[in-house]
């Protein structure tokens, strides 16, 4: 990889202040960033680390919602947020590996929109916000498409605000090297609505499906589902899987997603 | 160039770094560990795993500078005080859990990370954590049985 600077500050403040000046680039975890400099694809003048920031680390409660830093690992969001949000918890336990989840973190995935992720379909799937130094945006007007999200160019996720759903679950059908969802599908049931959202198959990324959330919102059976199916069109096709094959996977994973709700 | 210190197996260490330069270079060509190897460089296989204030990390996708003052071990910290074999390293030779043995450094940093957090794994959970750490010797089995054995359990009814 070429080499550049790294800066690592310890607040927020300092922190968009070194992201300002051009060519630099925020390293959470860096288990995407890194491989990505490695392969030349990537070639930031100055790294800013964000793992010294107190502030965008942790678990907490608020409101009724539950709060995640920018900066929290997936090995910390599987084990503080498994009495919680279990679904969630879940979902950051079957990220890449152990090594992996000690550095990786929601943010970073977040601000990758890699459209094969986990974190995306959670974030979609429970209508949750992401919080920046300088705003909040609805899930609903995060995901743009494939690795494009609404952030700006220096803005930082400081934290991402889950509702807490009454059921929820996330399963995917892992590829198997990489164990990123071939497929993944998260269901997760509110008062008023179900929300679905399925990652890993459409060339934008992440995605909404409404007529499987319709189904749901009347009955929230796997039966509901029977006769759904997405149309393959948007689907991506590549040597794990062809566009039918995801789409049809899609409505597989879904409904084990509902059977696994709890 | 910039001077990072962390402690390492115990001990105090400094080298010059870049900005680019990775963990697993820092140990290998800083510090002369060779212990920690580099297979894929693309945090695929898992063979350079050491830890890092306690946690399992694969060292060719951390920064050196990134972990500056970090209390780090690696396979040449395993050895018990005397230079015998650990527990967990002494399961392995007895299991034949190596063969090559170039998967073997970061193998035995992920199993004793997973005994430390779950001091009696099941078998799936012995090969759940070790997903991250490939070998294209053994098969797994052996390794697997290794980690069982040095977590003190019966391993005579896997895979003989």
């Amino acid at each position: 990889m070429y080499d550049f600077q790294l800066l690592k500050p310890e607040t927020l403040t300092e922190a968009v202040a070194a992201l300002a000046s051009g060519e630099a680039q925020a390293l959470a975890g860096g288990q995407t960033l890194l491989p990505t400099m490695k392969q030349r694809l990537a070639d930031p003048g100055t790294l800013v680390s964000l793992t010294a920031i107190a502030e965008l680390q942790g678990v907490h409660q608020s409101d009724g919602c539950l709060v995640i830093g920018g900066a929290t690992t997936h090995a910390e969001v599987a084990r503080a947020a498994k009495a919680s949000f279990a679904a969630l918890a879940a979902l950051a336990g079957q990220i890449g590996d152990p090594a992996v989840r000690n550095r990786g973190t929601i943010g970073g995935s977040l601000a990758n929109n890699d459209p094969s992720a986990c974190y995306p379909a959670a974030v979609l799937g429970s209508g949750a916000t992401i919080v920046t130094q300088a705003r909040e945006i609805a899930a609903d007007d995060y995901f743009l498409g494939m690795f494009e999200t609404a952030l700006g160019e220096s803005e930082i996720i400081t934290g991402v605000r889950f509702p807490l759903p009454l059921k929820a679950a996330y399963v995917k059908f892992a590829q198997p090297a990489s164990r990123f969802a071939l497929v993944g599908a998260f269901v997760a049931r509110f008062e008023n609505a179900v929300r679905v959202a399925i990652t890993g198959a459409s060339n934008n990324g992440v995605f909404r499906w409404a007529a499987a959330e319709a189904a749901l919102s009347a009955d929230f059976t796997a039966e509901a589902l029977d006769g759904h199916r997405l149309a393959a069109d948007d689907m991506m096709s590549d040597l794990h899987g062809s566009a039918d094959y995801r789409a049809h996977l899609a409505a597989v994973m879904l409904k084990r997603a509902v059977l696994a709700a709890v | 160039m910039k001077t990072v210190t962390m402690t390492v197996n115990g001990a105090q260490v400094s080298a010059e770094t870049e900005g680019r330069t990775l963990l697993s270079a820092y140990l290998r060509e800083g510090l002369g560990l060779t212990g920690t190897h580099i297979g894929c460089d693309t945090s695929q296989c898992g063979a350079c795993v050491v830890h890092v204030d306690g946690k399992a990390v694969k060292s060719c996708t951390v920064l050196a500078q990134d972990v500056a003052g970090a209390s780090v071990r690696t396979i040449e910290g395993m050895a018990n005080a005397d230079g015998t074999l650990s527990p967990l390293q002494q399961a392995f030779q007895d299991c034949h859990g190596l063969q090559c043995g170039f998967c073997t450094p970061g193998m035995v940093m992920s199993a004793a990370a997973l005994l430390t957090e779950n001091p009696v794994p099941t078998e799936t959970e012995v090969r759940q954590y070790l997903e991250g750490n490939l070998c294209r010797c053994t098969g797994y089995h052996n390794i697997v049985k290794a980690v069982m054995r040095a977590s003190g359990q019966d391993v005579s009814g896997i895979y003989t």
